[in-house]
């Protein structure tokens, strides 16, 4: 240990808290001047983070599974009888689905459409909430032996019910998936039967709110919401929600995924989906980004 | 008289290895508390925890332990902080830096004063830097984001400070205390 004078080790610690934050500053102004270095560090923190959570929240996970058999225990003749109900309505359902699916197939053939390929997805487990106060995402774990992570760049998070979002980060094992109720969230979605054109903006509350709808054709409360290929950043057809209108009598989108509880999420790459100008640096348009990636 | 002194010299190294890990215990529990709050609970606010929390430590320990939260370890939750929560890069860092350096310069006020006072102080301050960390993200996303989660905060930190500050002055007595090393 170095032992240093009383005045000279008084002056060190006063000197200390303003060094420190001149370093913050210098930090803030790195991170300024170069926005993958934030983001960088953010994917290694999660490296290291995912599989600590994911230790943890196993047991969490168990535990809330074994109070609800327990709690089931209690309610077991009604939940069957509520089940049998279900099981009831959706078989008429499922004749409805069956002698549609059908149709669609009869239709199809005689317009010689051509389907779409199905694209590959892997299956992650959802870690972390690890939103901001401004921002909304979950880290999700890849698991070793489906592929490399970097490839997800870009690719659309789905849990079972709908789209949740889109990975912005990747790291070597973990990547975040910015949800569509973050601010920065941008979706283009056809509403309805018709399709009509709509941008799906992210506000941090529950639910986005729908901004550029034609006012001669205002979407109808109760309308489904569909991704749109609009700008190519999305594939056509994905469910995303439900249209409602709000008190304010504002059209808003009432997401079908459970944002709030993401257990899994599945993520489906699109490779040849992305225009140029989209600012998540991919395979094809490595160099196009990389001249235009100051415009973000 | 010689027994007493080879019996020191033993017991020294553990005694060491209590100071250090008492002179850690404040560091230690507010990283692991940021850790903690990125679990997904499924609390509704959860996200607003986690700067309240930080504040809320870096308040009690710069005004009780000053020497156990040293400048470079709040800058280092700082940048913990805007790394989990996606603010811009260094903003909390800076803001409880100069939160730690507004508690310095008050200490001698506060310490010996009431803990209502000690309440209000941190009110006030949390109020200001949370007001300034959306300051910034506004100011770095050129766009007016939404005020309800500043008052939301504003009021978290104002409820949760007594509950906290309960549990660090038993921390302050107990585990962190290098004194009793």
């Amino acid at each position: 240990m170095i032992r240093l004078s009383v005045p000279l080790r008084q002056a060190l610690s006063r000197l200390t808290l303003p060094v420190m934050l001149v370093f913050s500053l210098g930090c803030v102004l790195i991170g300024r001047a170069d926005q993958n270095f934030s983001s960088h560090l953010s994917a290694a923190l999660d490296d290291i983070l995912a599989p600590a959570y994911m230790l943890v929240s196993g047991p969490i996970q168990a535990a809330e599974h074994g109070t609800g058999e327990i709690g089931h225990l209690f309610s077991l003749s009604e939940e069957n009888d509520q089940l049998r109900e279900q099981n009831a309505e959706l078989l008429q359902w499922q004749e409805v689905a069956m002698a549609l699916a059908a149709q669609n197939d009869a239709l199809k053939a005689s317009l010689h459409f051509m389907p779409s390929p199905t694209p590959e997805f892997s299956t992650g487990e959802v870690v972390a909430d690890l939103g901001g106060v401004y921002a909304r995402s979950v880290l999700v774990l890849i698991p070793p032996g489906s592929g490399n992570p970097q490839n997800l760049m870009g690719a659309v998070a789905l849990d079972g019910r709908g789209l949740a979002g889109r990975v912005v980060d990747t790291g070597s094992r973990s990547v975040r998936v910015l949800l569509i109720t973050d601010i920065n969230s941008r979706v283009p979605v056809a509403i309805g039967t018709s399709g009509a054109p709509a941008l799906m903006a992210g506000t941090n509350g529950p639910d986005p709110s729908l901004l550029y709808w034609s006012p001669g054709q205002p979407p109808a409360e109760g309308a489904m919401v569909l991704t749109s290929a609009e700008g190519g950043a999305f594939p056509p057809g994905l469910p995303v929600g439900i249209i409602h209108y709000d008190q304010n009598n504002q059209p808003v989108v009432l997401p079908l995924a459970d944002l709030d509880g993401l257990r899994l999420l599945r993520l489906f790459s699109y490779p040849d989906r992305l225009p140029a100008l989209t600012p998540i640096p991919h395979a094809g348009a490595a160099a196009a980004a990389k001249t235009n990636h100051r415009k973000h | 008289m010689a027994r007493g002194s080879t019996l020191r010299r033993s017991t020294r190294p553990w005694r060491q290895v209590d100071a250090v890990s008492r002179w850690l215990f404040p560091f230690a529990t507010l990283v692991f508390g940021l850790f903690v709050i990125g679990m997904p609970f499924g609390i509704p606010g959860q996200a607003a925890l986690r700067p309240v929390y930080a504040m809320a430590c870096v308040y009690f320990w710069s005004l009780y332990r000053p020497g156990s939260l040293p400048a470079p370890l709040v800058a280092l939750c700082g940048l913990l902080l805007d790394l989990l929560g996606l603010s811009p890069f260094g903003v909390w860092a800076v803001l409880l830096l100069l939160l730690q350096w507004v508690t310095l310069l008050l200490r001698r006020k506060l310490v010996p004063g009431r803990f209502l006072l000690v309440w209000a102080v941190f009110t006030a301050m949390a109020a200001v830097s949370v007001t300034l960390a959306w300051a910034a993200a506004c100011a770095f996303d050129e766009t007016w984001l939404p005020t309800t989660p500043l008052g939301f905060e504003w009021l978290l930190s104002a409820g949760i400070y007594p509950a906290l500050a309960a549990l660090l002055i038993k921390a302050h007595r107990g585990p962190a205390a290098v004194e009793l090393a």
